[in-house]
């Protein structure tokens, strides 16, 4: 597989802060790529570097093996962007924007394609920008870009304003350009979205990224949510290696394992005789809130899903 | 690397002028319309050489000289007498639409995350501010074709192709060096608030030393771009030097610009936004103290202005005193026009200026609220508890307020500067008050401006045609002998000119009265009208 973003190193500083603090991310072909964060992590950033928009303080990136800052006009012809905030010019129709958001890549517009995406996310192109709501301008901004025949995609929280009918749309159209071969960047506050759509994630946290991988690897390094009623009580559970966040629920436990230890975990409450058992996979939001809210306060995170 | 910093230049270009294809027809005709028709009017009023003499005469004096600038009054031909009485004008106007209009195509877009979008596509990184700089670098050239080939085409005998020519590229000229301090500004401020602000700065500070070095010493005023409007001296010495000079300020401007567009990250300037406070002081807890704060830089900036507009006026008294008093047929004619001196007798003209500027804040403060509706930032009062009642009425005190303090200022101005310059000035009294009976004028505007976003908020915009047209014909009026009743549909018509006309009490009642009426019927509008989202 070839890389089809890739950056190394990269840094960038706003005056004395610093952004992005060697950000390394790998995008190949044919791969959603999700990348996620809180606000101010440095996910626009690492975007706006990576168009060529914002010069890298330091470090390298590359999209299509050519250069983000030298190559951008070249690089561009093959990407096509979204923005979370859309903001269109108020006197355009959203239909004269897509068009001339396609000519300005200098091919065709296929009228067919553009049709076909005006009609599967139900906007009206003949009204003025001005009297769109957010979640319209948005789909001005996806039409144009997957009407767009690009090879990469560089989607920046592209679904934050619409609902979910089109949130669903919006996933058919992504797994259809993953399918033709065709990479995306997707930066996605929704963690369900990420789960549904990526094959691989990278979290960033004040501007480091600090953990890459696919799901399953990643869940490999989470935990599984359980909740357990026995005939006895469980004795020294709180104890036991590898549990977190263990709270007693009206006739049962809840409690969260390492993967490692779950093995040793569950041999040592079978022997209390199970009445009940559910366990629930990680989700990406545990693993999210592991790594955000982890270092602070313990292990509060997790036992929202379960 | 040319093709990564300029690619698609020619189609955001195309695009510039798709956006603006409403707009830059309506600036030309607008500029063609009002200028080719002043040479007309000034053949039917002053057709003769002896009128125009006269009408020389009058102009030979130093507050005409910081208004206009100088002029050949020897030779006072119809040309000499338009590029005098209109070029210097009309070039301000032609310098605030590059303004306008730049800002909008750079910092505008820029702000509002547009540039952004474009910079994703295959755009160079330098396209959009060359683009924009390009097309309206072109369209001034085209404005200075059509206003140069106009004059001619009127087929007046002192205004040659020369002159004309030469007429047209002064302004052509003024409005490509305002494209390039407005796009220099788009690099430095980061917002177009600021944009705006600064380069308007830049124009006034234009205007005011070429008034003042005009004045005093008329050579300095080559340090003032618009000094070298006049320097032209169109349809006379027919002088290209000061256009060439425009040229290449512009150039010089433009590269300048080029480079830190190049050197900065997007969405960041030079000027650094500070961070503010952490906390909402009490004030600002209230509709009334955030409608304030919203508009304190604006207010403040207008207020200093106003200031300034009065002490520099005020600065030209004391010339225009000594001038008359060297001048034995002039202190001839002032004995027979009813006692009053010359310099009084300019007061009014003065005041009447000032007071349509002093308009300008107020009405913007109570125009703010339409601008926050449609901004959709009205929900956040009208969804708390604050009455639609409450609201309005916050805006309107600030506006009512802001055109006391406004014109109060505009004449304390006049007053400190007029007492430091003149051998026997005016009481403060006389000026003041000379200034504040303007007052229910600026009433009246401020409820036509209340009014419409009561009932018709999306005409709200009509006030500043009712007070251009104001400006309009007290200002010109007397120049193009105008009907009287023109100046009757103006509130401005209805105000004594003090300290030369007789004080009427009556129209001042009616005036406030009036806007009082239309405050009340703006009120009940507001009340019973749908809220736009």
């Amino acid at each position: 597989m070839s890389a089809v973003v890739e950056t190394r190193n990269l840094t960038k500083m706003f005056g004395k802060f610093k952004a992005l603090d060697g950000v390394d991310i790998t995008v190949n072909k044919g791969e959603v790529y999700g990348f996620i964060g809180p606000n101010g992590a440095g996910k626009s950033t690492t975007i706006r570097v990576l168009l060529g928009i914002l010069k890298a303080t330091a470090g390298d990136a590359t999209i299509f093996e050519k250069d983000v800052w030298g190559d951008a006009v070249e690089i561009h012809k093959r990407v096509a962007y979204v923005p979370g905030d859309v903001n269109l010019w108020p006197n355009l129709t959203g239909g004269e924007v897509i068009d001339l958001f396609l000519k300005f890549r200098g091919a065709d517009i296929n009228t067919k394609r553009r049709e076909e995406l005006i009609h599967k996310f139900k906007l009206d192109p003949t009204k003025k920008c001005r009297t769109y709501s957010k979640g319209n301008r948005q789909k001005v901004a996806l039409v144009a870009a997957f009407a767009a025949d690009a090879d990469l995609y560089i989607l920046d929280e592209p679904t934050s304003g619409l609902d979910p009918l089109m949130e669903q749309i919006f996933q058919e159209y992504v797994f259809e350009a993953k399918k033709e071969g065709k990479s995306i960047l997707l930066s996605s506050h929704i963690l369900s979205e990420v789960e549904k759509l990526c094959d691989r994630v990278g979290i960033i946290r004040e501007g480091k990224i600090i953990e890459t991988g696919t799901l399953t690897e990643l869940r490999h390094l989470t935990r599984t949510n359980l909740l357990v009623a026995t005939r006895s009580p469980i004795s020294d559970l709180n104890n036991l290696k590898g549990v977190h966040a263990l709270k007693q629920q009206e006739d049962a436990v809840s409690f969260q394992v390492d993967t490692e230890e779950l093995d040793s975990v569950i041999k040592h409450i079978s022997s209390f005789g199970i009445e009940k058992l559910e366990s629930a996979p990680p989700t990406l939001e545990d693993l999210f809130m592991r790594h955000y809210e982890g270092e602070e306060s313990g292990d509060k995170g997790g036992a929202a899903n379960g | 690397m040319a093709d990564t910093v300029y690619h698609q230049t020619g189609r955001l270009a195309q695009f510039v002028l798709r956006r603006d294809r409403i707009r830059i027809p309506i600036w030309l005709f607008g500029f063609l319309f009002f200028t080719l028709i002043v040479p007309i009017a000034f053949l039917g009023l002053y057709g003769s050489q002896e009128d125009r003499d006269i009408m020389a005469n009058t102009m030979e004096n130093p507050a005409m000289v910081a208004m206009v600038g100088p002029a050949d009054l020897t030779n006072y031909t119809i040309g000499v007498m338009t590029g005098h009485q209109m070029l210097l004008l009309t070039a301000v106007v032609v310098g605030l639409m590059n303004i306008l209009l730049v800002t909008r195509h750079t910092r505008g877009d820029e702000e509002s995350g547009r540039i952004e979008l474009i910079r994703s596509l295959p755009a160079g990184r330098l396209a959009n501010l060359t683009a924009t700089v390009s097309v309206y670098s072109g369209i001034n050239l085209v404005l200075a074709l059509l206003i140069g080939v106009g004059l001619y085409l009127l087929n007046i005998e002192s205004m040659d192709l020369e002159g004309s020519l030469l007429y047209g590229a002064a302004l052509g000229g003024t409005g490509i060096f305002f494209t390039g301090v407005t796009a220099l500004f788009a690099q430095l401020s980061e917002s177009s608030r600021g944009t705006i602000g600064f380069s308007i700065g830049v124009l006034l500070i234009a205007y005011l030393v070429r008034g003042v070095t005009d004045v005093s010493i008329e050579a300095l005023s080559w340090i003032s771009p618009l000094g070298w409007v006049t320097k032209t001296e169109v349809y006379g010495a027919n002088n290209w030097i000061p256009i060439v000079l425009l040229l290449i300020g512009s150039i010089i401007l433009f590269a300048i610009a080029n480079y830190l567009n190049a050197i900065r990250d997007l969405e960041a300037g030079f000027f650094s936004a500070k961070s503010g406070k952490r906390y909402a002081s009490r004030f600002l807890q209230t509709p009334l103290g955030l409608a304030l704060r919203l508009q304190r830089t604006g207010i403040i900036a207008w207020a200093i202005g106003l200031f300034v507009i009065g002490v520099s006026y005020g600065s030209v008294l004391g010339d225009l005193d000594s001038f008359f008093e060297g001048n034995e047929m002039m202190m001839q004619m002032l004995d027979a026009s009813g006692g009053h001196s010359f310099t009084e007798q300019f007061i009014p003209m003065l005041m009447v200026v000032m007071a349509i500027l002093a308009t300008i804040p107020p009405v913007m403060a109570m125009n703010k609220l339409y601008g926050e509706e449609k901004k959709g930032r009205i929900e956040h009062f009208l969804a708390r508890s604050v009455s639609r009642t409450k609201l309005m009425a916050s805006f309107l005190i600030i506006a009512v307020i802001n055109g006391f303090v406004m014109v109060s200022l505009a004449g304390i101005g006049l007053w400190v500067a007029s007492a430091a310059v003149m051998e026997d000035p005016f009481t403060f009294g006389t000026l003041f008050v000379a200034a504040i009976v303007y007052y229910p004028a600026i009433l009246i505007m401020i409820s036509v401006s209340l009014v419409l976003i009561g009932l018709k908020p999306n005409f709200s915009s009509i006030v500043w045609f009712y007070l251009f047209y104001s400006f309009m014909v007290l200002y010109f009026g007397g120049l193009f002998d105008m009907p009287t009743w023109l100046e009757k549909i103006s509130p401005f018509g209805y105000i004594p000119g003090l300290p030369i006309d007789n004080m009427e009490i009556t129209p001042i009642i009616i005036l406030t009265g009036l806007a009082f009426i239309m405050m009340l019927i703006g009120f009940i509008g507001y009340r019973k009208r749908d809220i736009e989202v």
